[in-house]
């Protein structure tokens, strides 16, 4: 493979890739805190 | 009895007699990063041993980094297997809060974007004439990101690790003074006083905190395997970290076990900046892409932010784009001050704090799809 071949597609590719697979990321932490969602503590009230 | 005297004289002056002029100047190179790092505190955790390293790797006729030099086997124990960069890693992830991001995940864009002078660079340095693997290796100094440049050159350019290591760290320890100019030329005066509303702090559950990493261990790995000894080691330590049922695993994490690393790691580093492997055009060469990459980082960061600002009717202030880089926290805060500078009532850190959270793992991420994508192209093995 030439060197601008591979420069190239390596440019492209992981400028891509790292987007994509960033974008995944959040994707992935939205559901997570969807599937996860904050409860809030029981006051010290209810608690008794 | 003349002759013994004559080889006993001898052998006591074999190091002033084989000081060459090029070991002179690495020990005075050497010096100078002493100074940097102790006397103007630039990275002094890496420089100060890194500098020492190659102190004692220039010193004629101690062959340190000879067979049983005590550099080689710290180097072949710890470097050569990539052992050292990813046992920092784990300190890396034990003492990083990705909360900031956890609550803002949309900002994790703005850290991809701050990657993108790591492959803008890759071409620069071809069209230079490196090597494809020595380009690789120069190119991730843009990761902003220390270990993850070890790594990287220590797995494909290991002749390049001094050079590399010390641009890396030296411009990470530079951003207060790289990013501002850059941030300045590509940004108005109004995009820059932009406020942003306040951070919409949501609460993150301990579960989510928990499965964050496992989560993004598993995913990112199967997306990029060759990456996996970055992304699971940062994650591992995040795990340490957030899971709670773990402190003195933490704490050796990112105590003890960072500590005795990095002494060891800038040792080694240090060991390979023998004068005849340092002092090349090459090496000026490396120091300058490095440069270039990072302020690419920052810019392409910034346009970025830019687009953001453009697509959300001017609610995203550009500059934060300049904090989607590895230089945590320092970058979010050069964010902050210069905003600051033209709006005392904007508050960015915990935007920028986001994209620089982001940053952190697109540039692990970055660098694994990177590695992934070469194995892809049989450029090397599995």
């Amino acid at each position: 493979m030439d060197t601008w071949t591979f420069g190239w597609t390596l440019a492209l590719i992981g400028m891509g890739g790292t987007m994509l697979v960033l974008w995944l990321l959040s994707l992935l932490i939205l559901l997570i805190k969807k599937i996860f969602p904050h409860q809030p503590e029981p006051s010290a009230a209810k608690k008794g | 009895m003349e002759s013994a005297l004559v080889n006993g004289i001898q052998g006591l002056f074999l190091g002033v007699v084989n000081l060459g002029m090029g070991q002179m100047i690495m020990i005075a190179l050497a010096c100078l990063l002493l100074y940097l790092g102790i006397k103007k505190g630039y990275e002094p955790l890496l420089l100060v041993p890194i500098g020492f390293g190659a102190i004692l790797v220039n010193i004629p006729e101690a062959n340190m980094m000879g067979e049983e030099g005590f550099l080689r086997f710290f180097y072949d124990a710890g470097v050569r297997t990539e052992i050292f960069p990813l046992l920092i890693f784990i300190g890396i992830g034990a003492m990083t809060d990705f909360q900031p991001l956890l609550q803002n995940p949309k900002i994790i864009l703005l850290g991809a974007a701050g990657q993108f002078g790591i492959f803008i660079t890759l071409l620069l340095a071809l069209a230079l004439g490196f090597d494809k693997l020595d380009a690789v290796a120069v190119a991730v100094i843009g990761a902003c990101d220390g270990p993850t440049a070890i790594y990287v050159s220590s797995k494909f350019a290991p002749h390049m690790l001094g050079a590399v290591s010390v641009a890396a760290y030296s411009y990470m320890s530079l951003v207060p003074l790289i990013q501002p100019p850059i941030m300045r030329a590509l940004t108005t005066e109004k995009e820059r006083q932009i406020v942003m509303g306040a951070a919409k702090l949501d609460p993150i559950s301990k579960t989510t905190r928990i499965v964050f990493p496992i989560a993004v261990t598993i995913f990112a790995s199967i997306l990029a395997p060759k990456g996996a000894p970055l992304i699971g080691t940062v994650m591992l330590g995040n795990l340490l970290r957030e899971s709670g049922v773990v402190e003195r695993l933490k704490s050796a994490s990112e105590n003890e076990i960072a500590n005795i690393v990095t002494l060891l790691l800038g040792l080694c580093i240090g060991a390979t900046m023998e004068a005849d492997k340092f002092l090349k055009a090459q090496t000026l060469l490396v120091l300058l892409l490095g440069f270039i990459a990072i302020s690419l980082d920052t810019a392409v960061g910034i346009m970025f932010g830019k687009a953001m600002c453009a697509l959300t009717g001017g609610k995203i202030n550009p500059l934060i784009g300049a904090a989607g880089i590895s230089a945590f926290p320092m970058s979010a805060r050069v964010v902050q001050a210069e905003g600051q500078k033209y709006n005392k009532k904007s508050y960015l850190l915990m935007h920028a704090m986001s994209a620089n959270a982001g940053g952190q793992i697109g540039s692990v991420i970055a660098a694994a799809v990177m590695l992934s994508v070469l194995q892809g192209m049989g450029i090397v093995g599995g």
